[in-house]
């Protein structure tokens, strides 16, 4: 891919929220976990979310992913607006054109690495590009454990299994949620190493939720949570300068 | 720590609703059975006590009315000397025998086995003390009779309406003089009774003058047994007298022997039951513990004792047991009430009475319920208690290990191999001896493979996989795989359904093959096209046969009468005597030396078997004694093959008539021209002179008189599959609910990276029904070898006798797996499809 349709592309928008609440319960007891929030995911474009626990970062990333229903807003995946679809529809989309790595409990533990990694497909009923699919495993470095199950992969290599099947079919926007959270800093780096080639290289668009700032400063740019409002932005980010603004909410937290 | 049980029961209750619902079956049945079987023989007591009520004695006759050398019953003047003795208030004279009513189309009211005749005995009041007459009198003049309320209801007769009753003999019209109530037990178990003047009943059943029984009445003060003291000088030593008491218990115990079988069956189905219930709730305490992996090892880390943990599943156990045992005794007086109003349906009239609660059924169901909960979960009990403290700490979940499953499996094998051992053994051995084999080697082998189950289960799946993921994408490949990912849960799940098909199976392949060998039997050997006989099962009168004679487009007709020969010394014969030239025509017979023609020369035929064990061949003469004493010779004209509708012996009725005082007709076969068709069986009725008491069967209706009792008993298996299935449902219920808990993540993750919900329910509904069928085929393929062991030992009795796998059958029972693992999964699917995803993916 060159350059120059790289820069083109990242003008066009992946996903975005406009105006998105989210809230809890009624009356006394009513929590705003998302409070009119307007972000864009570029294409092309990884992007970290932050924020302190309770901030509101993974509803916000639920939210866009179609994973949960929001309260008012709009969100948009490509050119189709969440709001108005219905769980078969969402499911749908999801299924097409939304990748996810979670935590944990991302792989079936009855179905080989391979099964796992072609599972968006199978359901589909599609055949995946073999061609593709051949590349991305050895992006992650995996062709020697494609017949293994996960029982039988250490915590690092389930992660990378999840990236593989995450990229597998060429979704639109990949959604990942703490996806180094279980993992230590070495088997961390290296996946968040390959969302950032898959970022660079194939041109894949990533959204993460971390608390980490190491894990943040693998991405091109990060938006800060708090109260459920966008507080800020940081392009560029390394983990120092991310950690610099993250103490800065500590002590926000304190002195208020 | 019983509190402990308690709030764990409190806090599961739905998965132990489960268990509360198998042990509240079985508990049901198990009282159910108790209740009705005391209420019965409690109402057949006060039935049969309130029918001796009046009776201080009672006399009867074992004389034989074909014995010209005695008297043939009790004669008038003995009754007369009766009713002179000392105390005496009346005596009665009784006489009866088989009357058949005819409803207004013809048709016999009420079941052939049970339609009384006998004679209205006036007292000097001009009434009998027996009928208690609800409209008109009793019969006093020849043409006159009486009969019972229901059975006057059904024919819609009123007195004064002509009734056609048929005896042994000929149908009569006769007068309705009156209907009656009566105590009367034939009538009371749905049979019709008919009512004749004293003489015409002495005519029809004996001979004028002689009664078979005497009933007593005592006057007021006087003593029964003094009265039969003084009454048993003046009786012949054929007669036998005894007081109304002595009668009534020995009723009463009859009774209860007769009930005691029914009991027998009934708890038969409430031990398979829970015998089934044992292993649902088995796993449901296996995936309690499983699910409070940590609670527990908590509770060992701050100091409680294996022995504790174990206590407190059992008391959990003992608590629901509880419960489910004081809900399933409500249930069962319910079952017992509706199996009252069941068998009434079913014309099995019972008398009535108040509904009988005793202490056992309930301690039996308390009992029962409570210790096969604990029972079953000990093991679950003792797998908790081995949970190590550390456990606690530990955020893995503990996964089943397939480590313990070796030792399983080679205990399995082993016990399986034995049973199976057994019951090759018995089917090669054959007779009572081989069947007590087979039914040693069948428990082992079920026992065998319910402990293999959890290893079949993975082969057996995998086989079936490839058609879960044809059809089904997915959603089939993933069922397919959860199916087996816990083997134990799978194999306790698939057994419920596996036992109660093993039975069924069996039964069933044991009853279509001797079914189909019968039916056989039937079409190879009758050639006749109809079957005359009587409904009763007694002999038809001669006058049936020279009617069918005489009748238009008969071309052959042959009864079967049945003759007693002695031949040489106390050496008796059973024959048949038959029309020469009409029986080959009507019936299959196999010449294999001599000419069946002979016969019409007064020459028999003998049974090849028969004529072996003898030493006759044709051109022998043999001597033989008939019925009348006088002695003779007979020739023998040919040998046939022995079959199942020949009696070893033919012989010409014309030769053995003369010595007959009542020829004893079974059954009359008849040829038509023309074959089998509706005008001309009515022509036969006709000629019969439509007595409803004669039944004309057309080859069909033999066919199904003979393999009817089969149908009979395997449409009760049938119930027993019911009974298996209910609890089979009620088993992949709880281990799909289970399944689905456990899998919440996954769930989660695969509805997050697009698994609509409707895919999510069919895996989980595919995941049941493959865990059912899987039971089913277990069943089906143990049964089907039972099935065939059993029939091995008695092959040699039924000729034509070849297994016949019922394949219809069988898809039935698989389709009817399928169908309960569907239904099964109805609920567990809901709430996977259901399942928040956020949540899911979430939980810890």
């Amino acid at each position: 891919m060159t350059t120059a349709s790289l820069a083109d592309r990242a003008t066009t928008v992946a996903a975005r929220a406009t105006d998105l609440s989210k809230i809890y319960g009624q009356g006394e007891t009513q929590v705003v976990a998302l409070d009119r929030v307007s972000v864009d995911f570029r294409q092309a474009e990884f992007t970290a979310i932050m924020g302190p626990s309770g901030s509101g970062k993974s509803t916000l990333m639920h939210c866009v992913a179609g994973l949960d229903t929001f309260s008012s807003g709009s969100v948009r995946i490509g050119e189709t607006e969440l709001g108005s679809l219905k769980d078969k529809q969402l499911t749908k989309l999801r299924r097409d054109k939304i990748g996810f790595i979670f935590q944990a409990f991302n792989l079936l533990p009855t179905l080989t690495a391979l099964e796992n990694i072609t599972l968006p497909m199978d359901i589909a009923g599609r055949k995946p590009d073999k061609q593709w699919l051949d590349s991305v495993i050895g992006m992650v470095g995996l062709a020697d454990r494609l017949g293994h199950r996960p029982a039988q992969l250490s915590g690092g290599q389930q992660q990378r299994v999840a990236v593989a099947r995450a990229l597998a079919s060429r979704p639109e926007i990949i959604f990942g949620d703490e996806p180094t959270g279980n993992l230590d800093s070495r088997s961390g780096a290296e996946v968040l190493g390959f969302l950032r080639n898959s970022v660079r290289e194939l041109g894949q668009t990533v959204v993460m939720v971390t608390h980490d700032p190491v894990a943040a400063a693998y991405a091109d740019r990060v938006v800060f949570l708090a109260d459920g409002r966008i507080v800020d932005e940081m392009h560029r980010p390394t983990a120092e300068t991310v950690l610099d603004r993250m103490k800065a909410f500590d002590a926000k937290g304190r002195t208020s | 720590m019983f509190r402990t049980a308690l709030r764990n029961v409190l806090a599961h209750k739905a998965r132990l609703l489960m268990t509360v619902l198998a042990v509240m079956l079985g508990v049901a049945f198990v009282s159910g059975t108790l209740v009705f079987a005391d209420t019965l023989s409690n109402a057949f007591r006060n039935q049969s006590a309130k029918s001796y009520d009046d009776v201080a004695v009672a006399i009867t006759s074992y004389a034989d009315p074909d014995d010209a050398k005695k008297e043939p019953g009790l004669s008038r003047k003995t009754l007369d000397a009766i009713a002179a003795v000392d105390g005496v208030d009346a005596a009665y004279g009784r006489v009866d025998g088989f009357a058949g009513v005819a409803d207004p189309d013809g048709k016999l009211i009420g079941v052939g086995w049970s339609n009384k005749g006998s004679n209205f005995a006036p007292g000097k009041d001009g009434k009998d003390p027996a009928y208690t007459f609800t409209d008109g009198s009793g019969p006093v003049k020849d043409d006159q009779i009486a009969l019972d309320k229901e059975s006057a209801a059904k024919g819609e007769y009123r007195v004064g309406d002509r009734v056609r009753v048929a005896t042994n003999g000929p149908v009569k019209e006769y007068t309705l003089s009156g209907v009656f109530t009566t105590e009367d037990g034939a009538v009371n178990a749905g049979g019709s009774l008919v009512l004749f003047d004293t003489a015409v009943a002495q005519k029809q059943y004996l001979e004028p003058g002689y009664f078979q029984s005497v009933t007593v009445t005592a006057a007021p003060g006087a003593s029964d047994a003094k009265i039969l003291d003084a009454v048993k000088p003046l009786l012949p030593d054929t007669a036998e007298a005894k007081t109304g008491q002595a009668l009534a218990d020995e009723q009463a115990e009859q009774i209860e022997q007769g009930l005691g079988s029914l009991k027998q069956v009934l708890l038969g189905f409430a031990g398979i039951a829970l015998f089934v219930g044992v292993f649902l709730i088995s796993n449901t305490f296996t995936m309690l513990v499983a699910q409070r992996t940590k609670e527990i090892a908590l509770m060992r880390a701050v100091g409680a004792s294996r022995r504790q943990i174990t206590r407190s599943v059992l008391a959990e156990a003992a608590l629901v047991g509880l419960v489910a045992s004081a809900i399933g005794f409500v249930l069962g007086i319910g079952l017992a009430v509706g199996l009252r109003s069941g068998m009434a349906a079913f014309e099995m009239k019972i008398p009535g009475g108040p509904l009988i609660l005793s202490a056992t059924p309930v301690i039996a169901a308390l009992g029962v319920g409570v210790l096969i909960t604990m029972l079953a979960a000990w093991l679950p009990g003792r797998r908790a208690a081995k949970i190590p403290p550390v456990a606690a700490m530990n955020s893995v979940h503990a996964v089943a290990t397939t480590k313990s499953l070796v030792l399983r499996n080679s205990i399995g094998a082993a016990i399986t191999a034995l049973g199976a051992a057994g019951i090759v053994l018995g089917a090669s051995s054959g007779g009572d001896d081989g069947r007590m084999y087979i039914a040693a080697g069948a428990f082992l082998a079920l026992i065998g493979v319910i402990i293999l189950i959890p290893l079949l289960s993975r082969p057996v799946i995998a086989l079936v996989r490839p058609l879960l993921v044809g059809p089904f994408g997915v959603s089939g490949k993933l069922a397919g795989q959860n199916a087996v990912r816990n083997p134990r849960r799978t194999g306790a799940t698939a057994s419920a359904l596996a036992i109660g098909l093993t039975l069924v199976t069996g039964l069933s392949v044991l009853g279509v093959t001797v079914g189909t060998a019968i039916d056989k039997m039937t079409t190879d050997n009758i050639k006749a096209d109809y079957m005359v006989s009587m409904a009763n099962g007694l002999g038809l009168d001669p006058s049936a046969l020279t009617a069918l004679e005489k009748a238009k487009g008969v071309s052959a007709v042959s009864p079967q009468q049945s003759v007693y020969f002695e031949t040489g010394d106390e050496d008796f014969v059973s024959a048949s005597a038959v029309t020469p030239g009409d029986i080959e025509k009507v019936l299959n017979v196999d010449v294999v030396s001599g000419d069946i023609g002979s016969l019409a020369e007064g020459r028999i035929a003998v049974a090849e078997k028969t004529a072996r064990s003898k030493g006759w061949k044709p051109g022998d003469t043999v001597p033989v004694t008939f019925d009348d004493e006088k002695k003779g010779t007979l020739e023998v004209g040919a040998v046939y093959k022995d079959s199942e509708f020949l009696s070893p012996v033919l012989v010409d009725t014309k030769v053995v008539n003369p010595h007959e005082t009542r020829p004893s007709i079974q059954q009359i076969f008849v040829k038509v021209d023309g074959g089998q068709s509706p005008a001309n069986e009515k022509a036969l009725i006709d000629a019969l002179g439509d007595n409803p008491a004669i039944t004309v069967m057309d080859r069909q209706d033999i066919r199904d008189e003979f393999g009817g009792v089969i149908n009979t008993l395997l449409n009760i298996m049938y119930g027993l599959l019911a009974m298996a299935l209910i609890i089979a449902v009620l088993g992949v219920v709880n281990t799909l609910a289970m399944s689905v808990f456990e899998r919440q993540q996954e769930i989660g993750m695969l509805r997050a990276i697009g698994l609509d919900r409707r895919r999510v329910k069919r895996m989980v509904r595919l995941e049941a029904v493959v865990i059912s069928v899987f039971g089913a085929t277990v069943g089906i393929g143990l049964g089907s070898f039972l099935g065939w062991a059993v029939g091995e030992t008695f092959a040699d009795k039924i000729p034509g006798y070849a297994l016949v796998l019922p394949w219809d059958r069988i898809g039935i029972f698989l389709v009817l797996a399928g169908l309960v693992g569907v239904l099964a999964a109805l609920w567990p699917a809901r709430n996977a499809a259901r399942l928040n995803m956020l949540n899911a993916i979430k939980a810890e």
